[in-house]
């Protein structure tokens, strides 16, 4: 019975709870002693006991909710040691929209400290481990809500992605991540990175899975002011072919230096296999995508250095005592921030400080106008832009962890997406020496429906077995 | 350089915590004097994950205030993040606005002003520790309750002269404040707070000298004496060849004492950049309609209305359009008795008002209707101003209706020929010299037989009449 | 790129302490992104505006509408250290 739980995507899971096959408190069990069990570290909270569900479309399905949402009284730490412990009074509104859906919470997940990172080695918490292979990241920063997924131990989870953190650990981890139009899902209750870019979204097993759970997180929230309707509802996905759809791949960008040749080929593989399904595929040019990672890591830190200002020792979180007030902010901060927050705190305050905003703030602001007309421009002519989610398969633990800058250029096909705030998927393709790859489908924005069906029938075609994962994680 | 050539130069820059209901980027209900820490929430307290929304009242307010001022109101508006550390600021950034304040320009009085723009109030912090001496504090305590009061900040461009003016000024924009129903305006609570930007230069220069920011004073008094001494501080100064620092000021009205204070951020560099958590406000045109329906008649056109439809003075007008509230009575008191000469009713509401000190009119023992009896008794010589006078002061002190206080106390001017011939009679008869004196043209005595007459009248007579009885009688032209 | 000097200078903005390790480390980092940030200089941005905010957001005000504020416990519950009902902390003045 375990094994056929296991089984079951979580829309699957629902029906059958719909139907009387399953019980619901078997089926959270199931999870909640899996995720007891976790050997990959991608939990930092478990549930002791089923919570009060609420009777909806999520049928019940229990939710693993990456540690930087806040969760009334459960333990709420961003991946710091400056949130140690703390539990909040109130609950992030994305969290409460899938709850009141029906999709109680099972666990908080690990991350890289304030969602900073690309491999959950900068997690307070220690790192997560990819399910494939032990000695791999499973990306980041939302790593404990991919392998979550990805080793079964959650039938499906929520993370954040600012630039890349959904997309990129669900291409390591050869799962489905979606990161929605800038603006579609609340940020109300999501421990702040970099406000403009931040957005919720799911993790899944399957595309069917991300569009049950999106369908069920959208929406205008009045806490959060840049927030917006969705203009009309998310479908569940049926497209089997892609006739009449024009993919865009960025020539230039694809063909760079740093992409392995397994993810190359595993590419080529889905453009092929796109075309099989109908689609016209057409090269194109995204000049300032190179630009975008620099604009990124000027306009992230940015904001991240002022939304982390209020870790300061005052009203909650880690203090560090001393005598004098400047003392117990300093010693706190040095004390609670782990040394790639404090890198992106330093950039941050250097490029807005007196002097220098012009040429690092306000150019990298110019850029992202930039970067947002070069994808309408070709949203004009092709439906998606198609890219590897990730230029690399997972790399090993400790990899890059000396290179900071190695470690940014490994978001660079994600970033152009967040700074233009449009919508994207990673769907896994294949296998590259037995580490999955993922595939980037990005939209205008709004386009997430579109986008979940063309990520549907190419899921189908490319046939993509992640059970060899879920095996693994207890 | 001599004493005279000196002139300030003073600029004011005003914080006013407007009386929405609500703060201004959370549901959170203004504090007014509750214990500590209940008028808080995710938003106001700086919790992770919290998100700030503006309260479309406080644009309104801030609206009200830039029509008020003749400002130019930005069509799109945005806030700004102010980032510096300090424990009554729970996000290590205050939310105000840069370079897209709501307002812009404008002129109130005589004095320019340069912006308009809304932020939110710190928190208050409540030193303690041994002595209980600020300067010997060791620990603080914060309340919350006041983070996130919505303010308007309005910055005067530097134009003031004096500290008279400027305390003057600053009652005008109190008086347009109060009309517009936007703040309580209370220095004492805070509700209203100044800081002062001074700098002296030579007269006639257009050059500026080095300011000095005296900060938060809290009384109209207080300002205009902070003002005086720094003026007279930076003057010394430069008169013994000695420099003007530009620094931060506070002043003790006790001591009457200016000492610097340390700065909040010693590199004062705020990296203000948009706040990302707020799109720009958008003031649409139904925002501006309404704000200008809501527009109340103003102390500016309340004092031309007063000169032009009433025909006051320039003084009655600008002193009853200043202060709204003396006005409001002006108003009732014309209303209690529309045959009364305006101007003579002005008087009556200085002479009154001159007897409260700092009480309001409206808040006196004199009420609206009985001012305006007794000035128609006036006016009807009924009493004359001697007697109008006494019963003046015994209402300002018990009250009361002025006709029986004429009638208890025998105040009736004694007037007309019928009664006042006789007595005019008897007293050029009880004088015959004096009487003689006039009569060869001599005018110098007639005041010693005024002052018999109304010594038998018991002042109750009209001095005019009784100078033209006295002529009619001695047949002087 | 970033030497010792702007390096503390900014630090202290941040209100964070760095140990003398932290400091050698972190300004050869912070010079390395730095550079690499630089690269936008090859950018022509003339003309071009900046974007703040992505996408339009109509009526984002909120009414004014009194909504129930935290029970004080609850407020300070996550405080490090609490006196007479408010947040303790150092005082600026007393240093």
């Amino acid at each position: 019975m375990a094994d056929d739980i296991q089984a079951l995507s979580a829309a699957a899971a629902a029906a059958a709870i719909a139907d009387g096959g399953l019980a619901r408190a078997e089926l959270f069990e199931h999870y909640r002693a899996r995720a007891a069990a976790d050997e990959l570290n991608a939990f930092t909270w478990v549930a002791e006991d089923e919570p009060t569900v609420i009777n909806g479309p999520l049928g019940g399905v229990p939710l693993a909710v990456k540690d930087l949402f806040c969760t009334e009284g459960i333990p709420s730490q961003a991946g710091s040691k400056i949130l140690e412990r703390y539990c909040p009074p109130y609950t992030a509104t994305a969290v409460a929209n899938l709850a009141a859906a029906g999709a109680p919470l099972l666990g908080k997940t690990n991350q890289d400290e304030f969602a900073m990172g690309s491999s959950n080695e900068n997690s307070a918490y220690g790192p997560v481990l990819n399910p494939w292979d032990r000695s791999r990241v499973p990306g980041g920063s939302s790593g404990g809500s991919a392998a979550a997924v990805a080793a079964g131990l959650a039938p499906w989870a929520l993370g954040t992605d600012t630039g890349g953190s959904i997309r990129q650990p669900a291409s390591l981890c050869g799962i489905v991540g979606l990161k929605p139009t800038y603006g579609a899902v609340s940020r109300y209750g999501m421990i702040a990175f970099a406000s403009s870019l931040d957005s919720a979204g799911p993790l899944t097993r399957d595309v069917t899975d991300a569009a049950l759970f999106y369908r069920n997180l959208v929406g205008r929230d009045s806490a959060d002011a840049t927030s917006v309707a969705f203009p009309g509802p998310i479908d569940l996905p049926t497209s089997e072919r892609l006739d009449g759809i024009t993919l865009a791949v960025p020539t230039a960008l694809v063909d760079g230096e740093g992409i392995e040749a397994g993810v190359r080929e595993s590419f080529e593989a889905s453009l092929e296999t796109a075309r099989e399904l109908g689609a016209t595929i057409v090269g194109c040019e995204i000049p300032s995508a190179p630009y975008a990672l620099s604009a990124y890591y000027v306009i992230a830190p940015a904001e991240a250095s002022s939304n982390l200002a209020r870790f300061d020792g005052v009203r909650y979180g880690l203090r560090t005592e001393a005598s004098t007030l400047d003392a117990m902010y300093t010693q706190t901060r040095h004390d609670g921030f782990g040394a790639e927050v404090k890198r992106r705190i330093l950039i941050g305050t250097y490029a807005l400080s007196s002097g220098y905003y012009d040429a690092y703030y306000g150019r990298a602001q110019r850029v992202r106008t930039v970067v947002s007309r070069e994808l309408a421009e070709i949203f004009t002519k092709a439906d998606f832009i198609a890219t590897p989610t990730s230029p690399t398969v997972a790399f090993r633990l400790g990899e890059r962890t000396a290179d900071p800058l190695a470690m940014y250029l490994s978001d660079l096909f994600t970033i152009p997406m967040s700074l233009a705030g449009t919508p994207a998927i990673s769907i896994p393709s294949g296998l590259s020496e037995g580490l999955p790859v993922g595939l980037q489908i990005c939209g205008p924005a709004f386009s997430e429906n579109r986008i979940l069906d063309a990520a549907h029938a190419l899921e189908r075609a490319i046939g993509f077995d992640g059970a060899a994962a879920r095996s693994g994680g207890v | 350089m001599a004493k005279a050539e000196l002139e300030p130069v003073i600029g004011l820059e005003i914080h006013v915590q407007l009386r929405t209901a609500t703060k201004m980027f959370c549901g959170c209900a203004l504090g007014f004097g509750e214990p500590p820490n209940t008028r808080t929430c995710p938003v106001c307290l700086g919790l992770p994950g919290a998100l700030p929304v503006a309260n479309a009242e406080a644009i309104h307010y801030g609206l009200l205030i830039g029509l008020a001022l003749n400002s130019t109101l930005a069509p799109v508006s945005t806030f700004h993040r102010k980032n510096y550390f300090y424990p009554d600021l729970p996000k290590g950034y205050q939310i105000s606005q840069f370079d897209l304040p709501l307002c812009s320009g404008g002129k109130l009085g005589e004095v320019n002003i340069h912006r308009v723009h809304l932020e939110e109030d710190a928190a208050k912090l409540n030193h303690v520790g041994v002595g209980g001496r600020i300067d010997q504090a060791n620990s603080s305590i914060v309340d919350f309750n006041r983070g996130g009061t919505p303010l308007a900040e309005i910055v005067t461009e530097p134009e003031l002269s004096s500290a008279e003016q400027a305390g003057q000024w600053l009652r005008l924009l109190r008086t347009t404040l109060r009309t517009l129903g936007v703040s309580d305006v209370n220095m004492e609570e805070g509700s209203l707070r100044c800081d002062a930007n001074i700098s002296l230069r030579p007269a006639g220069s257009d050059q500026l000298g080095v300011k000095t920011e005296l900060k938060n004073m809290n009384s109209f008094r207080f300002i205009e004496r902070g003002i005086r001494a720094e003026v007279e501080r930076q003057r010394a100064l430069i008169e013994a060849g000695e420099e003007v620092v530009q620094e931060t000021l506070h002043f003790d009205p006790r001591s009457e004492a200016i000492t610097s204070l340390r700065s909040k951020e010693e590199a004062h560099d705020y990296r203000y950049f948009p706040e990302p958590d707020l799109p720009p406000v958008v003031i649409s045109e139904s925002m501006l309609s309404r704000a200008a329906a809501e527009l109340p008649e103003l102390p500016a056109a309340r004092e031309q209305r007063y000169i032009e439809q009433q025909s006051l003075s320039a003084e009655s007008a600008r002193m009853l359009a200043w202060r709204a509230e003396l006005g409001d009575y002006f108003d009732a008191v014309c209303e209690a008795d529309r045959s009364l000469d305006a101007q003579a009713a002005a008087n009556w509401v200085a002479e009154l008002q001159g007897r409260l000190g700092d009480q309001e009119a409206e808040d006196s023992k004199v009420s609206a209707s009985a001012l305006a009896q007794l000035a128609a008794l006036v006016a009807s010589s009924k009493i004359n101003q001697g007697g109008a006078r006494q019963v003046l002061d015994q209402l300002v002190n018990e009250g009361g209706e002025p006709a029986a206080i004429v009638a208890d106390q025998g105040l009736e001017a004694v007037g007309g020929a019928e009664q006042l011939a006789p007595i005019v009679a008897a007293a050029l008869e009880a004088n015959p010299e004096l009487t003689e004196r006039l009569r060869s043209g001599e005018m110098k005595p007639i005041g010693v037989i005024v002052g018999e007459v109304m010594k038998q009248t018991r002042g109750r007579a009209d001095g005019e009449q009784v100078t033209a009885l006295i002529r009619e009688q001695l047949g002087l032209s | 790129m970033i030497d010792r000097d702007e390096l503390l200078h900014v630090a202290r903005l941040a209100r964070l302490a760095l140990d003398e390790d932290e400091l050698q480390t972190t300004a050869a980092e912070l010079s390395s992104i730095l550079d690499h940030v630089a690269t936008i200089d090859e950018l022509d941005l003339e003309g071009i505006e900046p974007t703040a905010h992505i996408g339009d957001v109509e009526d984002s005000l909120r009414a004014d509408q009194v909504a129930r504020s935290l029970p004080r416990e609850v407020a300070l519950a996550p405080a490090p250290a609490i006196r007479d009902d408010g947040f303790l902390v150092p005082s600026p003045q007393g240093e």
